[in-house]
């Protein structure tokens, strides 16, 4: 990690003007949670996780962990680390990252062997946890890779459920009609454009403020893709609903790749979308960071003034970049009715496209950063549905908070501060 | 090459900004566009860079018609610009900047930004610019962001350079820098067209001197034209460009600053460690280039900071940890330094601009009730007594031209009896005409008794006003010295070196460092 510090170090009164507790209390309580849930509370059995499926060719043992046994270790570490950043507080003013890193990932932990430990079964198969992942992680991904593209540029789009929406709608209606999953896919791409040729309209041609579009939009697909379900989709011709029946996209593992433990399941035993996925973000990452395109479009977003003064035309480079996120996050929705589940059902892509917002932020507007954070929103997500099943001692309504939690600790900056394009929302109007 | 513009008009509905304008840039010459804010300067320079398109006129370039429908088009005509306001992208690096818009690539466009950092090397080391082509712009001090402005320019060959107002941001020591780079320009056979308000240094500078007025062409003049004559030309009667002001006859000190020092919440010291204190009937300047502290500095006293260690008192009563309403109600006057931002409210009239802090008081106010007779009373004598140049006093205060909209602040805030009147580039962006008006408010304020603190980025206005000078640089204090210092010794002083350094530097080069010695240059302000 590389750390570049001011000449200075900061001087003790400094740190007395602008000391803050927020972060040593809540450590403290956290650590106090620690403490009386995973120790006093704690499940006295075994906690396994396991890591190889049945039918993998390399077989890893399980981990088997005594839950008290670690529920003691967590809450000791917890506590000398709620200490550390106590003292830190008070004599610098700040507290060093690995700190508030390290409790992280050592109070998830505890949480994981304590929860595991108290359901009924006492295991759980991790490769499930990330593959079931997948199938959250990647409408998220699409759509904060669409958020990616029009916020660089500077267009907010909050539109991206829409998308999804209509992507997913699209592609599980035409790919019904003809019979072809490539068909649905690429109308899901054209309905997702047609949603940012809206956006694009309305956002940088008539200077609307560009979040109440956004939300407009969504409302707008909800709406006209609950019609049509209803009037289309739900016709029945001797019995089947023909125009829900939307071919499905295979997953094609790769050989070799696909046998790594856990990352073989999870990455390399995708359908197409997944893997077109994966080159996107690399892709989408590179075109941004090394590429005139990319160069140009980061200008805009940052400073449309500039780049007009160097000769970038700044709203055309805003509009085509809203309609390739339209298109992307389509293959997104695409990927619900293709993929997933075999049919479309009324709002079904459920908020997933605002988590896709918030995963933009938490990966701060980087297409490596953005995948990243829809992983963890997928894992967390998905976690939720595997413990409410396993018996867990928390209620499942209390757990299915977990991924919105999340989305408003990562929001708020508490992983540190996340900065938008300078120019992100805001029209560029020529005189 | 020759530029010619012919006839220029460019109006925005009714407002014509450019009247008619004709205009010839010689091959190799600088060329100086002289005119106050809101003559119509920057205007025309946007028409000749493509950002405008004219009403009616033509450019020519080496005697050919040409059409810019773009700043592109402008730039492959061989004219670059250098704004005002940097085009810059502060997350770049300089050679991403200077990439930008005409990037080297390899295959499929991958930028190739080895070639760009060979070309501001070239130019770096021939002009002496010392810029790093991998320097975040951010991190770098505004006169080297002008550079590489001037790189960008100069990377895509531009023949003819526009510089607009390009001394705002400067020390004196990088005024005379940049100035010595135009004439290296020029001597290598580009044109260049300098804009500026400034008398002085258009004088300095150029080869030919063109003067506008209200959008209109006033007349040619060249560089060794009386500055009073130039002056009056550009504001179209005689003016009076030095202040009578008497000698300062300080009372006792009032206010005191003791070690203050403002943090922003990252704990970086925008302020750091300040000492000084202003006496009754006294006027102290803070003088520095833009961001070295000064906003910090009255807004702390105003209490508008949240980190703020030390003391500050008026009449012993400690400031620092009171509200803001309880700092104006120990008798503080405060002119913020963006009136249109923070100043005034626009879209609510004059005469309500004129008690934005006084609405809470009889008679303007009973209980909890707004006394609009007395308001209306109150803003026609203060209009009045301000010359605020208004249809009405009920027109919304962005309606006024900026002089004005200073004016009606200014009036507010000397309303009540004052304990300390702290003002902000009182006259920034003020035409000539307004900018004499306020400073004789200021001199009477401070002539009435009432401690005076001015900041101001404008050297000149500085010397004007100024009993005694406060240097600001980096958030620390150079130092304080007399109101008839010499610009050499504050240009040192602004651009980081302590009073006392200063003066050995200066004094070691022979020059005129001593206190109280006032330069050649400042005598060339005053009318000859």
């Amino acid at each position: 990690m590389s750390i570049t510090m001011k000449s200075e170090t900061p001087k003790v009164a400094d740190a007395v003007a602008i000391r803050s507790w927020k972060m040593p209390i809540l450590l403290g309580v956290l650590a106090l949670f620690a403490v009386i849930v995973f120790v006093l509370m704690g499940p006295s059995g075994t906690a396994t996780f396991r890591i190889s499926q049945d039918t993998d060719a390399w077989q890893v043992p399980n981990l088997v962990v005594s839950a008290k046994g670690v529920g003691v270790a967590v809450a000791v570490v917890c506590i000398a680390l709620a200490y550390l950043a106590w003292r830190q507080t008070r004599d610098t003013g700040k507290i060093a990252k690995w700190v508030a890193l390290t409790f992280t990932v050592v109070f998830v932990v505890g949480l994981m062997v304590w929860i595991i430990g108290g359901t009924t079964t006492q295991n759980i198969t991790l490769v499930g946890l990330f593959t079931g992942a997948m199938l959250i992680t990647t409408p998220i991904v699409f759509g904060s890779l669409s958020g990616v593209l029009s916020e660089r540029a500077g267009v907010v789009n909050i539109a991206i459920e829409g998308q999804l929406l209509a992507g997913a709608f699209t592609a599980a209606l035409v790919s019904s009609i003809t019979g072809s999953a490539f068909a649905g896919l690429f109308a899901a791409a054209v309905a997702g454009v047609l949603v940012s040729v809206l956006l694009a309209l309305f956002s940088i041609k008539y200077v609307v403020n560009q979040i109440i579009v956004g939300v407009v939009l969504n409302v707008l697909v909800s709406g006209l893709t609950g019609f049509l379900f209803e009037k289309i989709m739900k016709t029945k011709v001797d019995g089947i609903t023909i125009y829900n029946q939307p071919a499905h996209l295979p997953n094609i593992p790769i050989p070799l790749l696909s046998e790594i433990p856990i990352i073989g399941p999870t990455l390399f035993r995708q359908s197409i979308i997944g893997y077109f996925m994966l080159v996107l973000v690399v892709a989408l990452w590179f075109g941004l960071f090394r590429t005139r395109w990319g160069l140009r479009v980061r200008a805009v977003g940052e400073h449309p003034k500039a780049a007009d003064t160097v000769g970038i035309n700044v709203n055309r480079t805003r509009v085509m970049n809203v309609l390739a996120g339209g298109a992307v996050a389509g293959i997104g929705g695409a990927y619900f009715t293709l993929v997933a589940v075999s049919s479309f059902s009324k709002d079904m892509t459920g908020g997933l496209g605002f988590i896709a917002l918030a995963a933009l932020i938490f990966g701060r507007w980087n297409p490596i950063g953005a995948a990243l954070a829809a992983l963890l929103f997928g894992v967390a997500g998905n976690l939720q549905s595997i413990l409410s099943l396993a018996g867990t001692p928390i209620d499942g309504q209390f757990l299915a908070m977990l991924p919105y939690a999340l989305t408003i600790l990562a929001v708020s900056g508490f992983v540190g501060k996340a900065v938008a394009p300078a120019a992100d929302g805001d029209p560029y109007i020529k005189e | 090459m020759k530029l010619e513009l012919r006839g220029i008009t460019k109006s925005f509905g009714s407002l014509v900004a450019n009247d008619h304008i004709d205009l010839v840039v010689e091959s190799g010459e600088i060329h100086s566009l002289l005119g106050e804010n809101g003559a119509g300067k920057s205007t025309l320079m946007n028409v000749l860079y493509g950002l405008y398109e004219p009403t009616s006129g033509e450019i020519l370039v080496d005697d050919k018609p040409v059409k810019f429908s773009g700043p592109a088009d402008a730039m492959a005509a061989g004219i670059g610009m250098v704004h005002q306001h940097f085009m810059l992208v502060p997350v770049f690096t300089v050679a991403e900047n200077v990439a930008l818009g005409a990037e080297s690539t390899s295959l499929g466009g991958v930028l190739n930004l080895a070639e760009t950092r060979r070309k501001i090397r070239d130019i770096s080391d021939r002009f002496g610019f010392d810029v790093d082509p991998d320097a975040l712009v951010e991190d770098l001090p505004v006169g080297v962001q002008q550079r590489v402005e001037i790189i960008k320019a100069l990377v895509r060959n531009s023949k003819i350079l526009i510089l607009d107002e390009p001394t705002a941001v400067l020390t004196p020591q990088e005024t005379d820098e940049l100035m010595d780079i135009m004439g290296q320009l020029r001597d290598g056979g580009t044109s260049i067209v300098f804009i500026s308000h400034k008398l002085r240094e258009v004088k300095a500078v150029s080869d030919t001197i063109t003067v506008i007025r209200r959008g209109k062409v006033v007349g040619s003049a060249p560089p060794d034209t009386p500055t009073t004559e130039l002056a009056a030309m550009m504001v179209g009667r005689a003016v009076n460009l030095t202040l009578d002001k008497a000698d300062a006859t300080p009372g006792e000190e009032t206010f005191k600053v003791t070690n203050l020092t403002v943090m922003n919440d990252a704990g970086q010291r925008l302020l750091d460690d300040v000492t000084l204190s202003v006496s009754q009937g006294e006027i102290l300047a803070v003088a520095g280039v833009q961001g070295n502290g000064q906003t910090e500095l009255t807004e702390a006293v105003l209490g508008l900071h949240k980190h703020v260690l030390g003391s500050i008192t008026l009449d012993g009563q400690e400031l620092v940890g009171r509200t803001v309403r309880q700092v104006l109600d120990s008798g503080v006057g405060f002119v913020p330094e963006d009136r249109q931002d923070d100043g005034l409210v626009g879209e609510l009239s004059i005469a309500e601009n004129l008690v934005l802090d006084l609405y809470t008081k009889a008679p303007y106010s009973r209980a909890g009730t707004l006394n609009k007779a007395y308001i209306a009373k109150n803003a026609v004598d203060k209009v009045a007594e301000f010359d605020v140049r208004a249809q009405s006093p009920l027109d919304a205060a962005d309606t006024l031209s900026g002089g004005n909209q200073q004016k009606v602040v200014l009036a507010r805030e000397l309303a009540r009896p004052l304990k300390l009147f702290i003002a902000s580039q009182p006259t920034r962006g003020v035409d000539v005409g307004s900018i004499e008006f306020l400073h004789k408010r200021i001199v009477a304020e401070r002539d009435s008794g009432t401690p005076v603190v001015i900041v101001s980025t404008e050297l000149d206005e500085v010397l004007e006003l100024a009993d005694r000078i406060a240097v600001l640089f980096a958030g620390k204090l150079m130092g304080i010295v007399p109101g008839k210092s010499s610009r050499e010794l504050l240009g040192l002083m602004m651009a980081g070196l302590p009073a006392d350094e200063a003066q050995e530097q200066l004094l070691a080069q022979g020059g005129p460092g001593t206190p109280g010695a006032t330069s050649e240059s400042t005598s060339e302000g005053e009318p000859s």
